[in-house]
């Protein structure tokens, strides 16, 4: 009974969260008012949205998305230097692009649109495409000497995770 | 002691955001190929403007009315930075001005190639036909 109110009154508390966080920190102003009408329009939005997203994923795993969201701010940071080394030191004709085809086993919209986010922001890759069925990402590396390890590393680091966050 | 601290911090975060934003401006001009060009402003970009926001917001603090918009910002510019950066890709895709990437293993083609055929025969006669003057 209270779960299923619960249910009712909070469809995506993920979002409920983060629609009261953004609401704050907009008005620059960290009160106690403004968290209550926060969490207000967190709980309005989306009750009255909910309709138009059938199948958002249930059961997000916050505590491994945080430390998912520190290890990938890390690797920017780590990503930008070793790309401005790139940029700087090497001449064109070393580089070597690369296509890197990584074979997908999350199957959720928003956990693939979430890799494909990371591999945009992390070393030296962009993703560029998905397979026509969703079934594997094309990414392009900027200097990759073996794509394969590139692959590897993209699905070791970053895809296990997400299957552990998304379960 | 904060009056000390803070103009500094401020300064070299300025640098550390001006520095990298200069890298991303090389990068778009010394790479000579579409594809590889996307690199330098997605990645570098990203740490050159949340240093430079960075310094805006230990600014505020210094002086005494606290801003958090800058959290924001940053957090918008990373969930948009990855998908004008796969737009600008599918473009590259879409007008073959890139290699071609190899076949996905288990799909049929890439989602970008995988238009009806009267769409593609439309694309082609685009291509090849003048502009009709008006």
């Amino acid at each position: 009974m209270l779960s299923k109110a619960y249910r009712w009154l909070l469809p995506h508390p993920f979002l409920t969260l983060l629609l009261a966080v953004v609401w704050t920190l907009l008005q620059n102003d960290i009160s106690a008012g403004m968290i209550v009408f926060g969490l207000i329009l967190g709980i309005i939005i989306p009750l009255l949205t909910q309709l138009w997203w059938p199948d958002r994923p249930h059961g997000l795993n916050l505590g491994k998305f945080i430390s998912y969201a520190l290890l990938v701010m890390w690797d920017i940071l780590v990503a930008n230097v070793q790309v401005a080394w790139i940029v700087l030191t090497k001449p064109n004709s070393k580089l070597k692009p690369a296509w890197v085809v990584v074979p997908l086993e999350l199957r959720q919209p928003e956990a693939i649109t979430i890799l494909a986010g990371t591999i945009t922001l992390t070393p030296g890759t962009v993703s560029a495409d998905l397979s026509s069925e969703g079934h594997s990402l094309l990414v392009h590396a900027l200097d990759a000497e073996d794509p394969d390890a590139v692959r590897d590393e993209i699905k070791s680091r970053y895809e296990a995770r997400l299957l552990e966050i998304f379960k | 002691m904060m009056e000390t601290i803070g103009p500094a911090l401020v300064a070299i975060c300025l640098l550390i955001g001006a520095i990298f934003t200069l890298v991303a401006g090389i990068g778009l001009l010394k790479l000579n190929d579409s594809m590889t060009r996307l690199h330098a402003p997605t990645k570098v970009g990203t740490v050159g403007v949340g240093a430079m926001l960075l310094a805006s917001m230990i600014h505020s603090f210094v002086l005494g009315h606290e801003s958090y918009h800058e959290l924001l910002i940053m957090a918008f510019l990373f969930v948009t930075a990855p998908i004008s950066a796969n737009f600008i890709a599918k473009v590259q895709l879409h007008k073959r001005n890139c290699d071609a990437p190899p076949l996905p293993p288990r799909d049929d083609t890439w989602s970008t190639y995988d238009v009806p055929e009267f769409d593609r025969h439309h694309e082609e006669l685009e291509e090849f036909s003048e502009p009709k003057a008006n």
